[in-house]
């Protein structure tokens, strides 16, 4: 579908028939105190030249790190095959198409994507996908909050071992809405929450959030924190990388009930590392949540004839049908890469997807090994990792990562800024895109520079 | 023409109230408004033990083509709910007055039926508004 815009006559005439003089006159409701004059930070235009150049430029001065920073996106080898497919003109849109009767291999697509979500998750449903990561969990705690009826509560208890910028994405979208989110501290020397010190936390909540493998990589005691929270009618929340759960215990198995909701980032399958997106949230619930769902379900029907076909259900959720009290009045997707994910997850399979997570979890036990071997150097925590690991660096973390950097190599994240009282960490990650060699590269590298700082 | 029985008493958001006699109401909504609605496919219902006030959106009625909310006629505590609409949300069009009814509410102390409409105000309203 070509995206047509109007021409200034057109535009000339839409504005005569409504009898408003400019399109400025159509904003002059607007109070002038709550409106943009100009966006200072943004340079004036340059022609099409001018950026080809420009990037080509700034590519050069990025050169081709190594890359060993995980913290929420994560290098994966993708398949030439699935951007080969996502990027065909059949499939090329941003958008959940609406029109069953001129959508059906998109329709399919996301129904499939929803089928190896719920299977990935162990949960009955999934919607057509959200905005990123944090935006999901965000909107699983809105959901939890309608959904608790048991409770009523409105607090909901976040661990800090939850990504610190998902963190602040929730409190952003929930402060104004009288949700409070309830710190739970972490196990200094486990690098995860205490399980057993829990029993401490007052009052009622409405969800516990559980994040698997933690911000740290950390594994936390999944099926003792479910349980606890479901003797205390909280519904549980888990946040889940998805590579992860081609090896983890997926949340519909956790504890003796299974997460309730299950959300997540879904860049790892198949999106490229790219300043931060676009990505896309995932998101999974039991079926006896599914009105509460935020975002848009495919589902699977027949026709007049009985022949297989799929369209949009459930909609009475939605803004369109349900205005101001729609579950989620967020309704961008991420179309395009969910139709990456899929080609991804279908290119690998359960089997690949396995080995992709075996592979990432030994190169971070080989370099967490080879790093730790180091003067210097030490892990933080005790808990089990997956494919990311704290490490104790006697060193300014963040003049070192600068050093690095120069080095080309980006050495990891500084858990200084988030986690002030570890007294400066480094969070590394080592997927399965990192060879022996590379880890010998960064460690020998990291003895010159330690010797330096 | 819808049916508009009239021993039942009826609010202009098309709910209707039979008076139990036991200081309870029974509520549902009218044939017009589930002749509007369409097909039901869902129906949410309020909890029971959840006190409401007059007014108050307790439960949602879904249809093929809309979500409405279900307000309740009078101040009190909901004592029952219809459990049958849970695997049954077409009684409502089936038996809008009968096995479709949707929640039983204890009339708070010094509530009355009063202020709601009989038959005739009712055909009225639903005849103003198509007006």
């Amino acid at each position: 579908m070509p995206f047509i815009p109007h021409t200034d006559d057109e535009v000339a005439a839409m504005l005569a028939a409504i009898g408003a003089e400019s399109m400025e006159a159509l904003f002059d409701e607007i109070p002038p105190s709550l409106r943009a004059r100009g966006i200072d930070a943004v340079p004036p235009g340059l022609t099409e030249m001018q950026v080809a150049r420009l990037m080509t430029e700034r590519a050069v001065d990025c050169g081709a790190p190594l890359c060993f920073i995980g913290a929420g996106a994560y290098e994966h080898h993708i398949p030439a095959a699935v951007w080969e497919i996502a990027t065909r003109g059949e499939f090329y849109s941003a958008y959940t198409p609406y029109q069953a009767e001129a959508s059906q291999g998109t329709l399919q697509l996301i129904y499939e994507y929803q089928t190896m979500m719920t299977r990935l998750t162990g949960l009955d449903v999934s919607n057509a996908s959200l905005y990123d990561g944090a935006s999901a969990l965000a909107e699983a705690v809105l959901m939890a909050v309608r959904s608790n009826r048991a409770t009523h509560s409105r607090r909901v208890l976040m661990p800090r071992t939850v990504h610190p910028a998902y963190r602040d994405v929730v409190q952003a979208i929930v402060r104004h809405q009288g949700i409070t989110l309830e710190a739970i501290d972490y196990d200094r020397a486990a690098g995860a929450v205490d399980a057993e010190g829990l029993d401490d936390t007052p009052g009622e909540a409405a969800a516990l959030v559980i994040q698997q493998p933690n911000f740290f990589g950390a594994l936390e005691e999944i099926d003792t924190l479910t349980d606890w929270a479901h003797r205390r009618r909280m519904l549980v929340i888990a946040v889940v990388n998805p590579i992860a759960l081609g090896l983890l215990k997926p949340p519909g198995e956790w504890g003796e009930a299974g997460a309730d909701i299950a959300c997540g980032e879904g860049q790892p399958l198949g999106i490229p590392l790219s300043s931060g997106g676009p990505y896309f949230g995932f998101m999974c619930c039991k079926r006896d949540l599914v009105r509460q769902m935020p975002g848009r379900i495919v589902g699977r029907t027949v026709d007049v004839e009985g022949r297989p076909g799929y369209t949009l259900t459930l909609q009475a959720r939605e803004q369109h049908i349900r205005r101001s009290k729609a579950t989620s009045n967020i309704c961008t997707n991420q179309g395009l890469m969910v139709t990456a994910a899929t080609q991804y997850m279908a290119l690998l399979g359960p089997e690949g997807l396995r080995r992709v997570a075996v592979a990432s979890h030994a190169n971070t036990t080989a370099l967490v090994e080879r790093l730790c071997a180091i003067k210097g150097v030490s892990q933080l925590f005790e808990q089990p990792f997956f494919h990311e690991a704290a490490l104790r660096v006697d060193a300014d973390v963040d003049a070192l990562l600068d050093r690095l950097a120069d080095a080309g190599i980006l050495g990891g994240y500084s858990l200084k800024r988030d986690y002030p009282e570890l007294g400066g960490g480094l969070l590394v990650c080592a997927t399965e895109t990192k060879s022996g060699q590379d880890i010998e590269r960064y460690a020998t590298t990291l003895i010159g520079e330690l010797g330096r700082v | 023409m819808s049916e508009i029985p009239a021993d039942l008493r009826f609010t202009s958001t098309h709910e209707w109230i039979e008076d139990e006699g036991d200081g309870t109401v029974r509520v549902g909504i009218t044939d017009h408004a589930q002749s509007l609605l369409g097909d039901m496919v869902y129906v949410e219902l309020p909890e029971v033990g959840r006190v409401v006030v007059a007014g108050e959106e307790c439960a949602v009625v879904e249809s093929v083509k809309a979500a409405s909310d279900v307000y309740s006629p009078i101040a009190g505590e909901i004592v029952e709910v219809n459990e049958l609409l849970t695997e049954g949300p077409d009684l409502v069009n089936k038996d809008p007055y009968g096995e479709g009814w949707l929640f039983r509410v204890q009339i708070a102390e010094g509530g009355d039926l009063s202020g709601l409409l009989d038959a005739d105000g009712y055909a009225e309203a639903i005849a103003a508004e198509e007006a």
